[in-house]
C-alpha cells in the first residue's frame, strides 16, 4: 500500500507543478498603434522538472537520446540498452507518462522532415511498447529539423541531430 | 542616356537604402537578375507632392523597378501634371514606351487625393487613368496601387505590390512569425515564441494565417487573426499537427496527423471540426497545398522516395506528378493552376523547380543549393522560397521562368518559411 501511495503522491506534485506552469494558452495580445494591422502576441511554454533517478548523470535513465542514419528510423544495436532501461522505468512507475521527441538533420523540407521524425520516434515507442510500456504512458511527436541539439552545417552535427529524445512528465 | 541612368539608378539604389535603414523590418531587397528586356517607362514625380511628409513616386519606382520587368527612364526633376497631355512624340523621343503622370491635390483636414493617368507613347493613347483618396500616412500603401495600375495595364496581369508576405525569423533563441508588405516593408510581429514556428499559411481572404507552432513542444496547427491577434487552436490530436493548407473558399482546411500512425493528410473545418481522413497510405504523406482547381497537390514517399501527388479535395486515387530525380517536395500550384512549384534536389542540392502541367516540362529556376518553401506571387509571374546566404537564412524570389532574381535579408537573423498572401480586396 505504501509502495503505491508514493507514486502517487509523485504524480500528484508533478501535476501540481505543470498545472502552475505557464502553459496557458491564452495568447497576450500586445497592442500594437502601428497602423500595420497586425497585433503582436507572445507565446508561452511550458518547463517543469523531473525526478532524481531520471537526471542521476550515473543513472542510465538520465540519458534520453536515440540516434539514427541518415534517412532511416532503425534504432542502432548500442541503443538496446538505453531503451531496455526506460522500458523497466515506465513499467515499474505506471503513471509515468513518456513524450518522444523525433528529431532529423537540416537538409531537406521541413514538413517532410518532420514527418520522418515521427517515424522515429514511433520506432523508439514501438521498442518500447514490445518491452512492456503501455499504450497509455507513451506520445510520439516529432520536431523534424526545428531543434538542432547542434548547429554547424557538418556530418558531425547532422548525425547529433538525427535522434529520439525521451521525455518524462514534467519536462514537457 | 546610359549614364544618367546609371545615376539614376544609383540615387534609387540610394534612397530604397534610406528606407531599409529607417524601417523597423529592416527587410531588404536586392535584385540580383532582371529581364533581358525591360519595358521603358517614364515616370516624373507627381505633381505638388512636396507637400506630402513621404513620397508616393518613389514607391511607384521602387517597385517596378524591382519586378525586373519595367526600366525607369529619368526625365529629371520636372514634374508633369495629370491634368496635362504630355508630350508623348517627345517622351518617345526619351526611349519611353509609356508615361505616367499624376498630381497630389489636398482636399482639406490632412487629406488628399492622388490623381494619376497613364499614356502609351508608340499608340498616343490613354491607357487609364484613377484617382485614389489618402492620407498623409498612406503614401506606400498608395504607391503600391499605382504600381499595381502601371502593371496591370501595361503587362495584362494582376501587379503583387499591394500584397503581403509572411514569414518566420529567427534571432538566437527566438522565433518571430512576422507579415511585410511584398517590399519587405512595414514589417510587424504576429507572434514571438521560444520555440519554432512553421509553415504558415495565408487565408484566401488575407486576414488570416495558419501555422504550426511548437510552444506546446509538439506541433500544433493555429488560426491566427492578424489584425485582433485572437489565436485558435484548430488541430491538436495526439502526435503532430501539421502542414496547414486552406481551401481555395477558406472553409476548410488540409492537415498533415499522425493521430493514426505515420503521417497522413485529413481535412477538417476551420474551426477545428469535422476531421477526416482524405488519403491513406503505407508512407509518409504531407505537405498538402490545395489548388483552386480542387485538387490537393501532397509530397509522400509511397514509391521509396518523396515525389509529389494530387488527389481530388473529395478523395479518390492519388496519381504521380513529379517523376525526375529522387527528391520532389514542398509543391505549391500558381493560381492559375497551370504551374506547380515545388524543390527538387539537384546532384545533391535543392533547388526551386517550376513543372509545367500541361506540357509536363520541368525546369530547375535556381542555382542554389539549400532551397526550401517555395510559394508564388498570386499572379504567378514570382516565386518567393527560403534559401541560404553566408550561412544565413535568407529569403529569395525568382521569376516562374527564372530571369529575374531578388534577394530579401533581415541582417543578424535567420529568415526562413515565406509565404506569400493573397491578392487584397480592394
Amino acid at each position: 500500500m505504501k509502495k503505491l501511495a508514493i507514486p502517487a503522491l509523485l504524480s500528484l506534485i508533478l501535476a501540481a507543478c505543470s498545472s502552475t506552469g505557464p502553459t496557458d494558452t491564452a495568447a497576450q495580445v500586445e497592442d500594437r498603434s502601428s497602423g500595420t494591422g497586425v497585433a503582436t502576441v507572445t507565446a508561452d511554454s511550458a518547463a517543469g522538472s523531473g525526478i532524481a533517478a531520471l537526471t542521476d548523470p550515473n543513472n542510465i535513465l538520465s540519458k534520453r537520446s536515440v540516434f539514427f542514419d541518415f534517412d532511416s528510423y532503425v534504432i542502432q544495436p548500442e541503443a538496446k540498452p538505453l531503451i531496455e532501461a526506460h522500458a523497466r522505468f515506465l513499467v515499474q512507475n505506471p503513471q509515468m507518462k513518456m513524450l518522444i521527441q523525433g528529431n532529423t538533420d537540416e537538409r531537406g523540407s521541413r514538413e517532410y522532415n518532420l514527418a520522418l521524425g515521427q517515424k522515429r520516434a514511433d520506432v523508439v515507442k514501438q521498442a518500447l511498447l514490445l518491452l512492456g510500456a503501455r499504450e497509455a504512458q507513451i506520445e510520439s511527436v516529432s520536431l523534424g529539423e526545428e531543434k538542432p541539439r547542434c548547429d554547424a552545417p557538418t556530418e558531425a552535427c547532422f548525425a547529433e541531430n538525427r535522434r529520439g529524445d525521451m521525455l518524462y512528465s514534467g519536462e514537457f | 542616356m546610359t549614364r544618367t541612368l546609371t545615376l539614376f539608378r544609383l540615387l534609387l539604389a540610394i534612397v530604397l537604402a534610406g528606407f531599409a535603414l529607417g524601417a523597423r523590418a529592416q527587410l531588404s531587397i536586392e535584385i540580383t537578375g532582371a529581364g533581358a528586356s525591360r519595358f521603358p517607362v517614364i515616370i516624373p514625380i507627381f505633381e505638388h507632392e512636396g507637400q506630402l511628409p513621404n513620397s508616393v513616386t518613389d514607391v511607384v519606382r521602387a517597385d517596378l523597378d524591382r519586378s525586373g520587368l519595367f526600366s525607369l527612364v529619368d526625365l529629371g526633376p520636372l514634374a508633369l501634371p495629370e491634368s496635362v497631355m504630355p508630350d508623348l512624340p517627345a517622351m518617345r523621343g526619351r526611349g519611353a514606351d509609356a508615361v505616367l503622370t499624376g498630381s497630389v491635390v489636398a482636399q482639406g483636414s490632412g487629406r488628399y487625393e492622388v490623381r494619376f493617368r497613364l499614356f502609351d507613347t508608340q499608340t498616343q493613347l490613354e491607357l487609364g487613368a484613377m484617382a485614389l483618396p489618402m492620407t498623409a500616412s498612406q503614401n506606400r500603401l498608395v504607391g503600391h496601387r499605382i504600381a499595381d495600375f502601371v502593371y496591370e495595364k501595361l503587362t495584362g496581369q494582376p501587379g503583387y505590390f499591394s500584397t503581403r508576405i509572411a514569414y518566420v525569423v529567427k534571432s538566437g533563441p527566438n522565433f518571430e512569425l512576422q507579415v511585410a508588405d511584398a517590399d519587405g516593408m512595414n514589417a510587424a510581429t504576429a507572434l514571438r515564441s521560444r520555440e519554432p514556428i512553421i509553415s504558415p499559411a495565408w487565408s484566401p481572404d488575407g486576414q488570416r494565417l495558419a501555422y504550426v507552432s511548437f510552444e506546446q513542444k509538439k506541433p500544433i496547427i493555429y488560426v491566427h487573426t492578424l489584425a485582433t491577434g485572437q489565436r485558435r487552436v484548430v488541430s491538436n490530436f495526439k502526435g503532430s499537427n501539421s502542414a496547414p493548407t486552406w481551401s481555395p473558399d477558406g472553409s476548410q482546411l488540409a492537415v498533415v496527423l499522425t493521430k493514426d500512425g505515420q503521417s497522413q493528410l485529413y481535412v477538417l473545418n476551420a474551426d477545428g471540426s469535422g476531421v477526416r481522413r482524405l488519403a491513406s497510405s503505407s508512407g509518409i504523406d504531407t505537405e498538402p497545398f490545395w489548388g483552386r482547381d480542387n485538387n490537393i497537390y501532397f509530397t509522400s514517399d509511397r514509391g521509396g522516395s518523396p515525389q509529389i501527388y494530387r488527389i481530388s479535395a473529395g478523395g479518390g486515387s492519388a496519381q504521380r506528378v513529379t517523376f525526375d530525380g529522387n527528391y520532389n517536395v514542398s509543391p505549391r500550384l500558381s493560381a492559375d493552376g497551370k504551374l506547380l512549384a515545388f524543390i527538387t534536389r539537384n546532384g545533391g542540392r535543392f533547388q526551386v523547380a517550376v513543372q509545367d502541367l500541361a506540357s509536363r516540362q520541368t525546369t530547375i529556376l535556381t542555382d542554389s543549393a539549400r532551397d526550401e518553401s517555395p510559394s508564388f506571387a498570386p499572379n504567378g509571374r514570382m516565386i518567393l522560397y527560403a534559401t541560404e546566404s553566408g550561412g544565413r537564412g535568407v529569403l529569395s524570389a525568382v521569376s516562374s521562368d527564372g530571369r529575374i532574381k531578388q534577394r530579401l535579408t533581415v541582417k543578424a537573423a535567420d529568415v526562413r518559411e515565406p509565404a506569400w498572401g493573397p491578392q487584397p480586396r480592394q
